[in-house]
């Protein structure tokens, strides 16, 4: 990132330039000396949004935890501390419970974004992999936050997810050092909770670091846009600043309207009631469910019978992701010049959603009532399948053998053939 | 073809969108009674002397059982009354207070900075008075039994009216073909519908000071209205803010959105580049 | 490069500039108003206000006692004091005082000499019944106070704190 030729227009900022070259490094990144895409839609917004989202988080977070006691006897009833006596309080968490699930709906649609334009592709790989290790650290974090009020979906849901990690019991109880290594103990408890504050307050900002990497990766080929095709010419690029100030300026502020109707007037939707039971290690809710952000990976857990291969599948779910540039051999990267991608897209997404719902569902639960009827297990298979078929197998045909429609020759040859169409 | 490939991804989509709503509101034999909450909706604010009616209810009948362990009397003063009020309240309380020169604890009058003391002294003691069930605690009840559905609001069960159902679907017999445990009764809106808490209210059951008439819905209404303030002290704050806070983004969006327009005037036709 | 089209009209550049300035103006009244929040959950919360004043039953304290209770986080000394104390401190009044104040603004009742139990010096707790003026001493630094917890030597800079304190009826007395 950076930029070699900003010139400092006031004396003082001359004068400090030359001692630290920040200003420059802001405004090479985010001011008028990057130079972006004159073509950028919507979708593009989402990346300044979740970096938003992260700062919002970062700063409720730390003020929380002023008032936040990460003990068991003392967790859940220092959260309703939160909520009925400090000021404000209910407005901290709610705004932090509710923008966890905000960063992750802007995450989704930032990463699905990249899908469908080919942000992926050459030259853009390692940007793509920083992209995907936030997502996972924010997974990670996301779980552990979840635990810290010490509800009934905090302590159970911490259970199955840890005990996930059991799985990996390649000799004699190796699975169960794995766990006792995991909770400090020999089930989910006091130790457990405190590693999961503690880790809770760190990832934040080793996913600032990764941010910074990210963005540094995203400036050296710049950023992709809706044709997939590179800027090249003076005429295809416009100054981050003020064209893209604006767009996201009005875009986060619009967000923050939406990100208010949750905090305000839904606060609780997106939560589980039963996280407002304290824990308790004697009685299992009669259904754990997961964050909605983990669904569509926990059906594809309960897809596979085995309990290893299970847990390897709920991986791979995810870490396919990485392959994703090699699996897509097509030389155009937007879907928008190639149509059975774009169909495909639609339906990896319609399936994803798919297997999200069927995640809260119990597994004997018929769904479709067609013959014997369908339950939600069969179909959650079905859907794993799919779920994969689409990586492994659509992808990697249909981009080598689509045949793809004419791409413009530059952004400023579209813009102005669109301009002789109007 | 672009568009069509999109329509028919958007129409995936929405059917499966609506097949699994249609699946969703499919289930559940009975369904709760809605009740019209006058603190529900955007403007909704608590009624005062529901509430004040309802404590009187916790205070008579349910606190035999139920604690209220998160809310303190100072709290009180939310349903309309003094400090003076309040204070009087808390008197009507004990609680120990160290012990005295002979080792024996002692006990002092409640102040409004005490939390409403819980009927048992453990989980155990309760659990044995109860024939083995444990009452809940009463103070996050009004948020801990709901079930709020985004996609399909129409399924969502309010806190407020799964306590009215429990409230006043008990059956005097179980109906045929049902064989209750020991101990257990019959009701319609308890999950499984074998509770262990015998029917707990009945017309004219406690005598409002207001001097409503205290059938069994009035009863329940009030204790429910009790209950989801006890849950959620601070709804009308959050509402009052939000209201505010949607007007003033929306209002800046708006300018934002012409700030926008302007510094894209010239770029966006490409007026630029001729 | 774009530039700004010189020729625009002047009217269009005024209505543009006041739509950037309302805007940045809106925009930053919002920072600081959400910034509120922020800063004010670090004052004291609602229970820990609640603790804020103390009734305290004077009837249990026998005459020529002092009790010790804990206000605000703080020790406060609640002096029941006899005719002979309180005319040893009406008449230290004009004793050579380091912090002057007469003792009638030290005491609403004379009877009941109520303080802060926190040596002005550097903040330890003075000893009761001790010292050269019948009144406190401060083991740390060795600061005197005398029975109307008036600094006579010592370290310590100024008399021991009145807190507010209000008597409800003839036995009870709320602080704070």
């Amino acid at each position: 990132m950076g930029s070699s030729n900003y010139e400092p227009t006031s004396k003082a900022a001359k004068w400090f330039e030359e001692r630290l070259p920040i200003l420059g490094l802001i405004h090479g990144t985010l001011g008028a000396g990057y130079k972006a895409p004159r073509n950028l839609n919507y979708w593009w917004n989402f990346g300044s949004l979740a970096g938003f989202m992260l700062v919002v988080q970062i700063i409720t977070g730390i003020v929380l935890v002023m008032h936040y006691t990460p003990h068991v006897d003392m967790a859940f009833r220092s959260v309703e501390h939160i909520m009925r006596d400090v000021n404000y309080g209910w407005l901290l968490r709610y705004t932090h419970a509710n923008g966890a699930s905000m960063f992750f709906v802007v995450v989704y649609i930032h990463i699905l974004r990249g899908m469908y334009f080919g942000s992926y592709k050459s030259p853009r790989e390692v940007l793509w992999f920083l992209g995907l290790v936030i997502y996972l650290l924010m997974m990670a974090t996301g779980f552990m936050g979840y635990v810290l009020p010490w509800g009934q979906m905090s302590f159970w849901g911490a259970t199955v997810i840890t005990n996930l990690f059991g799985a990996f019991d390649f000799y004699n109880g190796m699975g169960e050092s794995i766990l006792h290594l995991l909770w400090g103990g020999f089930s989910v408890d006091n130790p457990t909770l405190q590693r999961f504050f503690s880790l809770h307050y760190l990832l934040p900002f080793v996913i600032v670091g990764v941010v910074i990497l990210h963005i540094w990766a995203l400036h050296l080929p710049g950023s992709n846009n809706p044709l997939g095709i590179d800027a090249k010419g003076p005429g295809d690029k416009i100054p981050f600043h003020p064209y893209y100030t604006a767009k996201d300026a009005f875009g986060l502020s619009f967000f923050i309207v939406i990100l208010a109707i949750f905090i305000f007037y839904l606060p609780n939707i997106m939560g589980h009631p039963d996280n407002y039971i304290e824990a308790n290690p004697m009685v299992t809710p009669p259904h754990i469910v997961p964050e909605w952000y983990y669904l569509p990976f926990y059906t594809i857990l309960k897809a596979v019978p085995d309990k290893l291969l299970g847990v390897v599948a709920m991986f791979a779910s995810i870490l396919i992701f990485f392959v994703l540039p090699w699996l897509d051999g097509s030389k155009i990267r937007s879907a928008k010049f190639r149509p059975v991608t774009a169909f495909f897209f639609w339906l990896f997404i319609a399936n994803a959603i798919f297997l999200g719902y069927l995640g809260t569902k119990l597994p004997d639960e018929i769904m479709i009532h067609i013959g014997g009827g369908l339950d939600a297990l069969t179909l959650g298979r079905i859907g794993t399948i799919l779920y994969f078929a689409y990586f492994i197998v659509i992808v990697p045909l249909v981009s080598r053998m689509e045949s793809t429609k004419p791409v413009p020759t530059s952004i400023a040859q579209s813009v102005l053939d669109s301009r002789k169409e109007a | 073809m672009l568009k069509l490939v999109k329509n028919i991804g958007l129409m995936v989509i929405i059917a499966l969108g609506g097949i699994t709503m249609a699946q969703a509101s499919g289930d559940s034999a009975y369904h709760l009674k809605k009740n019209d909450w006058p603190h529900a909706g955007p403007f909704g604010k608590f009624d005062k002397a529901a509430l004040q009616r309802g404590l009187q209810v916790y205070k008579e009948v349910c606190a035999a059982c139920h604690s209220l362990n998160m809310v303190a009397f100072r709290e009180l003063t939310a349903l309309g009354y003094s400090a003076d009020e309040v204070k009087a309240f808390a008197s009507e309380y004990e609680f120990a207070d160290g012990v005295n020169d002979d080792g024996d604890v002692k006990y002092r009058k409640g102040l409004p900075q005490d939390y409403f003391p819980a009927p048992f002294a453990s989980e155990t003691e309760a659990r044995d008075s109860n024939s083995g069930a444990l009452p809940p605690d009463f103070s996050l009840l009004g948020k801990s039994r709901e079930h709020l559905s985004m996609f399909t609001p129409w399924n969502s069960i309010y806190g407020e009216d799964y306590i009215v159902g429990i409230l006043t679907t008990y059956h005097e017999e179980a109906p045929h073909g049902v064989v209750l445990a020991e101990g257990m009764h019959f009701n319609e809106a308890f999950p499984g519908n074998q509770i262990a808490m015998a029917p707990p209210i009945s017309d004219d059951l406690v005598e409002y000071a207001d001097g409503t008439p205290a059938t069994m819905e009035q009863i329940a209404h009030d204790v429910a209205t009790f209950m989801y303030w006890a849950a959620e002290p601070k709804m009308e704050v959050r509402k009052a803010m939000g209201l505010k806070v949607i007007i003033y983004m929306s209002i800046l969006t708006i300018l934002l959105y012409f700030v926008n327009k302007r510094v894209w005037k010239k770029v966006k036709k490409g007026d630029d580049l001729v | 490069m774009i530039t700004n089209d010189q020729a625009e009209h002047s009217e269009e550049v005024t209505r543009r500039n006041f739509l950037y300035v309302a805007s940045g103006a809106v925009g930053a009244a919002g920072v600081a108003s959400a910034a509120w929040p922020l800063v004010n959950q670090m004052n004291p919360s609602a229970d820990v206000l609640a603790l804020a004043s103390v009734e305290v039953d004077l009837s249990t304290i026998p005459m020529g006692h002092t009790v010790k209770i804990l206000w605000r986080g703080k020790p406060v000394f609640i002096r029941h004091r006899t005719e002979s104390e309180i005319e040893q401190a009406v008449a230290d009044d004009h004793a050579d005082l380091k912090d002057p104040q007469d003792d009638e603004k030290r005491a609403i009742r004379p009877e009941w000499l109520i303080m802060v139990g926190v040596c002005t010096h550097l903040g330890c707790v003075p000893l009761d019944q001790r010292g050269d003026f019948g009144g406190w001493f401060c083991p740390c630094h060795g600061s005197h106070y005398d029975i109307s917890g008036r600094i006579r030597k010592g370290p310590a800079p100024r008399n021991l704190e009145v807190p507010k304190y209000a008597f409800l009826n003839d036995t009870t007395v709320k602080i704070g």
